[in-house]
């Protein structure tokens, strides 16, 4: 073999690597250690006394006062509401937003009508509009279902339409080249065509879910999340604020880790 | 059934792409047309299959179809059109879901149609699991299942690589050899249309019109790759073509 090789030239060398880079891989614990990394500043930060108590709690006395939460059971007092308002909030905002939106998507004069509404509604801060849903719903559970279910409805709407428009023509041609009925063109392409894009809307729409949950039950609630937070917040009580603050973080990764989950299911079979 | 043309012209806004085409597909027989980009060849089989309407002129189907025929006039399109989320048999499926054919029937007719295609193995994958030559076998498998009259095939085999688009052709003609079907086939390759064609009609370009038919009268089970009778035929059309496409590759595109 080294026979073979033909001598070197004089001036040879490798040509010099350039490409690679821009392609997103998974690094599972990366995340995990930016958490861990940030806690461990906050922690060693404050213990030194370098940070002040009244600037940031130590981690330590929040996962301590979390403790106490949970062995009182408030925690569940405070939580179990915020999780059915969120469930009845957002499953009557996404379910009307995915309707209206696939009906956008489909027949045009309902586009014409509506599609202005929605750009209408959508910038309006739907916690503005409290008092009115009080009034309407009353102040009970009524009013805050109501708030979240319209926060939720206006970007599902937006999104779903858009979902419905990015179906790929061809394949409705092809249902109509053989001979396929409204329905089945609508219920086996269009549906599931629409669903990635349903799906990335989804996780918009139910993170504003949460943001509005706190909204509402800051403003009239005697248990819930928001309440303990509004009530912590009065206080001055950072421990307890940002247990709160935490639990809904953890809500929001748990949220956006039941549609990851759901796109892996219902979804895989995009490239 | 064969399928007649008359007087079939077509414009879009104030733009002219079709003019006069009157053309008989008769039963039995493939008949390709080539002519330069934009000249009309895929709105002419779209006008066919019923999914776009003329503005003058007519398309009439020339007595009933055969019995048991489904779908009459079935497409098979240049990017396949598979459902990615429905495996091979659930694609082929879909198409006759409608028709009311479900369970142990449809599993006759979806066996039948993969052993034709060579795909019997592959039923339950995913079409993103498939190389692009199986993909359209996949589609063709889908159009034999509502057993057409007439096949629609716009560019089959464009969007394939040469090798693929040789075996695909040798599907093509064992398929039409051992049962013989009706195809109107749009293509830009000459190629192709020498191998597949029982006749071919030669578009001018924007506003298409009929320049010429040739017909070949060579069987198409003698016909093979590089075969010289079909390369003096390729030539002639070429020759047909060559100016028109040059001139119609300099025009600005304004669709």
């Amino acid at each position: 073999m080294s026979e073979d090789t033909p001598p070197k030239p004089a001036q040879s060398r490798p040509v010099e690597f350039r490409g690679g880079g821009f392609a997103p891989k998974s690094r599972r614990w990366v995340g995990l250690a930016a958490f861990i990394v940030l806690i461990g500043l906050a922690e060693i930060g404050t213990r030194s006394g370098f940070i002040t108590p009244l600037t940031l709690p130590k981690p330590s006395d929040v996962l301590a006062t979390f403790g106490e939460l949970y062995q009182s059971g408030l925690l569940w007092k405070h939580l179990f509401p915020s999780l059915s308002r969120l469930a009845v909030g957002a499953t009557l905002g996404a379910s009307a937003g995915i309707g209206v939106g696939i009906l956008i998507g489909l027949f045009s004069y309902i586009r014409a009508g509506l599609v202005p509404l929605v750009a209408a509604i959508f910038p309006i801060p739907k916690i503005a509009l409290l008092p009115l849903f009080v009034i309407w719903f009353g102040i009970d559970e009524g009013s805050k279902y109501a708030l979240i279910a319209f926060g939720t409805f206006t970007p599902t709407v937006v999104a779903t339409y858009g979902a419905v428009d990015n179906v790929d023509r061809t394949l409705i041609r092809m249902g109509q080249s053989f001979g396929l009925s409204w329905m089945s063109i609508v219920r086996k392409i269009v549906l599931p065509g629409a669903m990635p894009g349903i799906l990335s809307g989804l996780r918009i729409s139910l993170a504003i879910a949460i943001i509005l949950l706190v909204a509402a039950e800051m403003l009239g609630a005697q248990y819930g999340i928001g309440a303990y937070i509004l009530e912590a917040g009065s206080l001055y009580d950072l421990e307890r604020l940002f247990v709160g603050v935490v639990i809904l973080s953890v809500l929001g990764v748990t949220v956006s880790a039941v549609i990851g989950w759901i796109e892996r299911r219902v979804l895989g079979w995009r490239t | 059934m064969d399928i007649r043309l008359s007087g079939v012209s077509h414009s879009y806004g104030q733009l002219e792409v079709m003019r006069d085409i009157t053309l008989d597909i008769p039963a039995g027989k493939i008949v390709c047309i080539v002519g330069p980009s934009g000249c009309g060849k895929s709105t002419l089989l779209r006008f066919i299959g019923g999914l776009e309407r003329p503005d003058k002129g007519e398309v009439l189907q020339m007595g009933e179809p055969p019995k048991g025929c489904l779908n009459p006039l079935t497409f098979i399109f240049q990017d396949f059109a598979l459902l990615p989320w429905r495996s091979v048999r659930g694609n082929i499926s879909l198409v006759l879901e409608d028709h009311g054919i479900r369970g142990a029937e449809a599993r006759v007719i979806i066996d039948d149609v993969l052993a034709r295609t060579k795909l019997s193995d592959f039923g339950d994958a995913l079409p993103k699991q498939l190389s692009g030559g199986m993909k359209q076998r996949v589609a063709i498998a889908r159009a034999l299942a509502v057993k057409p009259a007439v096949m629609l095939m716009d560019e089959p085999l464009s969007a394939l690589d040469s090798q693929t688009r040789e075996l695909l052709m040798d599907d093509l003609i064992g398929l039409w050899t051992r049962t013989p079907f009706t195809a109107v086939y749009v293509t830009h390759n000459l190629a192709e249309a020498v191998r597949l064609g029982h006749s071919i009609v030669v578009l001018s370009r924007r506003p298409g019109e009929i320049r010429e038919i040739v017909h070949l009268d060579k069987p198409l089970s003698e016909r093979s790759f590089g075969d010289p009778d079909l390369d003096v035929q390729q030539k002639h059309l070429w020759t047909l073509m060559r100016d028109e496409a040059r001139a119609a590759d300099a025009e600005l595109i304004n669709v």
